[in-house]
C-alpha cells in the first residue's frame, strides 16, 4: 500500500535533499566562521568577573554609574538597564586584584538604600575549569547517546543521529556568535537540553525507518525513508509546536535571567526539527543503510514474532 | 479490548491519589517564622519553650505560635515587624548556645504534616540568598606543616647532637651533617620516628640530605586542614544566625557555603573569609627596640613587631597562648568607653597563662593582632595567588598580678573591630586561609520576581498547550490534557517527597516537559489516526496505536535522559535543577501519557461499539 492511497500528503523530503545539503552548508560555514572570527560573547561564567544587579527607585543615572566605576579605576566596565529602567546591570571583567570582597566596594560606593538584587562574582580559576567542564560534558552526552543509539540501532544510524547533533549544536552556537548575545551557563544547560530534544526527534523518524524496512517490501531506501519521515512528518511538528509555545511563553514572561536560555532552546528546537528531517535521514542514506542490514538478528526475531 | 483490569485502574486511581496528596503541601503559603536551634553539641528542649515564651509575653510581642519539632524552636509571626523585633529581643535574652534565625515556616495543616507531606524546597534563586564556594590555600597548609616538621626534626636530631644546621628552603627541608656517619645514623633515625618525612631522590650529597613531606602526609595534612575549616565555618554561620545553612566539602580542597536568606551579605564574607587570631607573647625587656633597629641585628631569641600605628617592639619568639586555646569571647567596652575584648582560655591555655603572669609579675605583655589574607590575580595574563600576612600589636600592658584562663584585651579601633574579633576568637580560627572563588547571591526581591515570573511562564505555556492538544485532537486532546496536567502536578510531588531543590532552571525544565510530555501522546494519536486509515476496525486501531507507538517513546526518551543524566553530574547548583526537573518530567511523562490517558481512552471507548473517533 503507497502512502498516495491512504491519502496522506507526500513531500518529496529525499529527493529535495540536495538543497537541503547546500543550506545546512551555507548555516555551518557562516556560524564556523563567526565562531572563529568573532567569537562567543561569554559571560563572567566562563570569563571570570563580577556582575551586580541593582534595582533603584527611580530611573537610573547610568553615566553616572559609568563616570563613578570610572574614577574609582574599574577596568572593562559594562553598565545597562535590565529589564526595566530602574534596574541596572553591572558588569567587571577580572580587575587586575580581583576578589569577592570588590562588588561589595562597589555596591557601598554607588550609595546606600539600593536593592542589590544579584551580585555574581567568578574567580578566573573557576572561570577556566567550568569553561573545561562545560565542554567535556558535551562530549559525555554525545558518547553517551552515541553508545546508545549503537547498541539500539545500528552504528549507520548512530553516525547519523550524532551528524545531526554536531549540526545543530554547531549552528546553535553559531547564531549565538553571529547575534553576539551573551553565553553563560545556562546557555549552555540549554545546548545540552537540545541534544537531548533533536535525538528525541531524530530517534522518532529511525524508528520508523527500522519498522518501514522491516514491514515492506520495497527494498530501495530512498523511498523507505521518505515514507518513514512523511509518515512522521506530523508528530514531528506537532511536538515542535507544543514545546515552541511553551517556550515562547518562558521567553517573553520568564523574565531578564532566563531569556538567553528560553532563546538558545528556541532556536535549537528549530534547528533540531529540521535536522531531524532532513540532516540525519540524508546521512544514513549517504552512509549506505540498506535492508539487509535491518533484517534482525534470530533472538531478535524471536521477540518480533511474539509480538502480537 | 482496550479494558483494564480492575486492580489497574485501581492501581492508577490509588497512585494519582498519592500522588495529589504529596503535591498538595505545595499550595499552602508560609509563615515568618524565627527558627531556634542549639550549637554545636547543645539540643534545645522542651523547658527552653517556656523562657522564650516569658520574654515575647513580657516585650508584648505578637506571635502566631511557639512549638518544637525536631530539636527546632519555632516561632510564626503574623507581620514582619514582630518577627524582626523578637529575633533582637532572642538573642540579646538566650546565651550563645542557640542559634536565632529568621526563617519561613511552610504553613501546611497538621494532618498533612504528618503524613510527611512537605512543600517543594526552594533554591536560593528563588527564596533569596548567597552561594559562596572557597578554596583553601593548600601551599599555606603544605608550609604550615613543614614549619612544624622542621621543630620536630631539630628535636629529633638534638639528643645526639647530629645535625649541623637544618634549613627551610620552599617545602622541603635540608639537613647538613659534619661527618657521614651522622648523616646515616639521622637518616635511620628520621625512617623510624619522622616516617612522615621522606629523602627527596636524587638530592643526598655527601654531608646533606634534602627532606619533603610524604605524601601521604600531605593529604592526611589537606584533609585535616579542609575539616578543620569547614568546623570554623560551621561556627560562624551559627554566629551569623542562618536558618538551614548548608556548608559542605567540595572536591578535595573546596568548601561550599550556602545562606539561604541572608540580607546583609558584605558582613557574612566578612565574616567568612576572615582568618583573624591573637596570640599572646612577653615583651622582651632586656634588649632595646632602637638598638635593634639600627643595628640591624634582632637580638636570638626575640622578634621585631609593629603597633598598628608604626612604633616598634620586640617581642619573644615563644607564645604564651594562642587562639586555639580560646574557648569563649566577648565583645563589651571598659571603664574608658574603649572596645574590649574578653577572653576565656581552655585548661591547658589557663595554666600557662597562671604559670606565665606567677613568673613575669611586672613583665609587660604584647597581644598580636594575626590576619592571614589570600587572594587569586591576575599576573602577565596568568593566575596567581597573593599571600599577605599583617601582624600588629594592639596592645602592651603591664602583668600587675596573676591571672589564669579568664581576662580581657583592648587596644582595639572600634566596636565592630571587637565585635568581629570576638565572634572570630569564638568561632575558631580557619586552620589555613580561604578565598571565595565565586559567589552567587540574590537578593529576596529578585528571588520573589523570579519565583512570580516562573509560575506564570508556567501556567501560560501550558495553558496554550491545553487549547491546542484540544483544538487538534478533540476527545483524545482532552484525555492528554488530564494526562499533562497529572504529570504536572506528579513532578510538584516527586520534588515535594525527594526534597530536590527548585531552581528558576528547574521551573524552566519543568516548562520544557510540558511541551515534551504531550509528545507521548501526540506519537500515540497520530499512529492511532494511521491505523484508523487502514482498518476499520476502530478498538483494533486504538490497542494498535498505543502498542506501536510504545517502543518509539521509549527509545526517544531514554536518549533524552541520558542527556539530562549528564547535564546533573556535571552540573552546578542551577544547571542540576534544570536536569532534575527535566529527567523527573521525562519520567513522570511516561507513566501518565500512556498509562493514565490509556486507563480513561478505556474508559471512555473500551468494549464499546463505535461509528467514530474524536480524535
Amino acid at each position: 500500500m503507497s502512502l498516495k492511497s491512504l491519502n496522506i500528503p507526500v513531500i518529496n523530503f529525499v529527493g529535495n535533499r540536495k538543497y537541503a545539503l547546500i543550506f545546512s552548508a551555507i548555516l555551518l560555514v557562516v556560524s564556523i566562521a563567526s565562531i572563529g572570527f568573532q567569537g562567543l560573547k561569554f559571560g563572567i561564567d566562563f570569563t571570570g568577573g563580577t556582575l551586580i544587579e541593582l534595582g533603584y527607585e527611580k530611573t537610573a543615572d547610568l553615566e553616572d554609574i559609568r563616570s563613578k566605576l570610572t574614577s574609582a579605576n574599574y577596568k572593562g566596565t559594562n553598565v545597562q538597564y535590565f529589564g526595566s529602567d530602574t534596574e541596572v546591570l553591572i558588569q567587571l571583567e577580572p580587575q587586575a586584584a580581583s576578589s569577592a570582597q570588590l562588588s561589595s566596594s562597589i555596591i557601598r560606593m554607588l550609595g546606600d538604600g539600593l536593592d542589590v538584587r544579584r551580585v555574581e562574582f567568578v574567580g578566573p580559576k573557576v572561570g577556566e575549569e567550568l569553561t573545561n567542564d562545560g565542554g567535556l560534558a558535551m562530549l559525555y552526552a554525545l558518547i553517551g547517546i552515541l553508545i546508545y543509539v549503537a547498541f539500539r540501532f545500528e552504528y549507520r544510524f548512530a553516525l547519523g543521529s550524532i551528524a545531526a547533533l554536531v549540526h545543530d549544536v554547531i549552528i546553535t552556537i553559531g547564531i549565538f556568535s553571529l547575534l553576539q548575545i551573551e553565553f553563560d551557563l545556562t546557555v549552555l544547560a540549554a545546548i545540552l537540553a537540545v541534544i537531548g530534544y533533536s535525538l528525541n526527534d531524530t530517534i522518532v523518524v529511525f524508528d520508523r525507518i527500522r519498522e518501514n524496512f522491516l514491514s515492506t517490501r520495497h527494498i530501495e531506501p530512498g523511498p523507505i525513508v521518505n515514507d518513514a519521515l512523511n509518515q512522521t512528518l506530523s508528530r514531528t511538528l506537532m511536538t515542535s509546536l507544543t514545546t515552541l509555545i511553551v517556550l515562547l511563553a518562558l521567553f517573553y514572561l520568564g523574565g531578564e535571567v532566563i531569556h538567553s536560555f528560553a532563546g538558545a532552546l528556541i532556536i535549537g528546537v528549530v534547528i533540531g526539527t529540521y535536522s531531524s528531517i532532513y540532516v540525519a535521514s540524508s546521512m544514513i542514506l549517504a552512509l549506505g543503510i540498506s535492508k539487509e542490514d535491518m533484517l534482525p538478528s534470530e533472538k531478535e526475531k524471536k521477540e518480533i514474532d511474539a509480538r502480537p | 479490548m482496550n479494558h483494564y483490569a480492575p486492580w489497574k485502574n485501581t492501581l492508577v486511581v490509588f497512585f494519582l491519589f498519592i500522588t495529589s496528596l504529596y503535591a498538595l503541601p505545595n499550595i499552602y503559603g508560609s509563615d515568618l517564622a524565627i527558627q531556634i536551634t542549639g550549637t554545636g553539641d547543645y539540643a534545645v528542649e522542651e523547658n527552653d519553650l517556656e523562657g522564650i515564651n516569658n520574654a515575647l509575653v513580657e516585650n508584648a510581642i505578637d506571635f502566631k505560635s511557639l512549638e518544637l519539632i525536631n530539636s527546632n524552636i519555632l516561632i510564626r509571626f503574623s507581620d514582619s515587624k514582630s518577627q524582626l523585633s523578637s529575633k533582637a529581643l532572642l538573642k540579646d535574652t538566650l546565651s550563645r548556645n542557640y542559634v536565632v534565625a529568621l526563617n519561613l515556616a511552610p504553613s501546611i495543616p497538621q494532618w498533612l504534616s504528618g503524613l510527611g507531606g512537605q512543600a517543594m524546597s526552594l533554591g536560593l534563586d528563588l527564596r533569596g540568598g548567597v552561594h559562596f564556594l572557597l578554596e583553601v590555600d593548600m601551599e599555606a597548609v603544605i608550609s604550615t606543616s613543614i614549619d612544624r616538621y622542621y621543630n620536630e626534626l631539630r628535636t629529633l636530631l638534638r639528643k645526639d647532637k647530629l645535625y649541623k644546621k637544618i634549613r627551610k628552603e620552599d617545602n622541603l627541608l635540608v639537613a647538613s651533617f659534619k661527618t657521614e656517619e651522622q648523616k646515616d645514623k639521622a637518616k635511620k633515625l628520621i625512617k623510624s620516628d619522622l616516617s612522615d618525612l621522606m629523602i627527596v631522590e636524587g638530592s643526598e650529597s655527601e654531608l646533606e640530605v634534602s627532606l619533603e613531606m610524604s605524601s601521604n602526609a600531605q593529604k592526611a595534612a589537606k584533609s585535616s586542614a579542609l575539616k578543620q575549616n569547614i568546623t570554623t565555618l560551621r561556627n560562624r554561620v551559627n554566629e551569623l544566625g542562618v536558618a538551614e545553612p548548608i556548608i559542605q566539602q567540595q572536591g578535595s580542597e573546596r568548601i561550599v557555603v550556602q545562606l539561604p536568606g541572608v540580607q546583609d551579605t558584605a558582613r557574612a564574607k566578612e565574616i567568612l573569609g576572615a582568618v583573624a587570631t591573637v596570640e599572646f607573647r612577653l615583651v622582651d625587656e632586656k634588649n632595646d627596640v632602637q638598638t635593634a633597629i639600627q643595628s640591624g641585628k634582632i637580638p636570638s631569641g626575640s622578634k621585631l613587631y609593629k603597633f598598628k600605628d608604626g612604633r616598634p617592639l620586640l617581642l619573644k619568639t615563644t607564645v604564651i597562648v594562642t587562639g586555639e586555646n580560646i574557648v569563649d569571647a566577648t565583645s563589651g567596652v571598659d571603664q574608658n568607653n574603649q572596645p574590649k575584648v574578653i577572653i576565656v582560655l581552655d585548661n591547658a591555655g589557663g595554666r600557662t597563662m597562671l604559670e606565665t603572669t606567677k613568673e613575669f609579675i611586672g613583665y609587660r605583655m604584647g597581644v598580636v593582632f594575626i590576619e592571614n589574607q589570600v587572594e587569586t590575580i591576575i599576573e602577565n595574563g596568568k593566575t596567581v595567588k597573593k599571600r599577605s600576612k599583617t601582624q600588629d600589636i594592639i596592645n602592651a600592658a603591664t602583668i600587675q598580678g596573676t591571672f589564669s584562663n579568664r581576662f580581657e584585651i583592648t587596644g582595639l579601633d572600634s566596636s565592630r573591630e571587637a565585635t568581629n574579633l570576638a565572634l572570630l576568637l569564638r568561632a575558631g580560627s580557619l586552620s589555613a586561609p580561604i578565598e571565595i572563588i565565586e559567589e552567587r547571591t540574590i537578593g529576596p526581591s529578585l528571588g520573589a520576581d523570579n519565583i512570580q515570573k516562573g509560575l506564570i511562564s508556567v501556567l501560560v505555556g501550558f495553558a496554550l498547550v491545553l487549547v491546542f492538544m484540544a483544538w487538534r485532537y478533540r476527545v483524545f486532546g482532552l484525555v492528554a490534557n488530564v494526562a499533562l496536567t497529572l504529570n504536572l502536578i506528579t513532578i510538584v510531588s516527586v520534588l515535594s517527597m525527594i526534597q530536590a531543590t527548585l531552581t528558576l532552571p528547574g521551573i524552566a525544565g519543568i516548562v520544557l516537559t510540558v511541551g515534551m510530555a504531550v509528545d507521548a501522546n501526540v506519537l500515540i494519536f497520530e499512529r492511532i489516526k494511521e491505523e484508523l486509515r487502514s482498518t476499520k476496525n476502530i478498538q483494533k486501531a486504538i490497542s494498535a496505536g498505543y502498542e506501536k507507538a510504545l517502543l518509539t517513546i521509549a527509545d526517544a526518551n531514554i536518549t533524552t535522559l541520558i542527556a539530562s543524566l549528564v547535564l546533573f553530574s556535571f552540573g552546578t547548583g542551577a544547571i542540576k535543577g534544570f536536569a532534575v526537573t527535566l529527567s523527573i518530567g521525562i519520567i513522570t511523562s511516561m507513566f501518565t501519557a500512556i498509562i493514565v490517558s490509556r486507563a480513561m481512552i478505556n474508559l471512555i471507548y473500551g468494549g464499546k461499539k463505535i461509528e467514530e473517533l474524536s480524535i
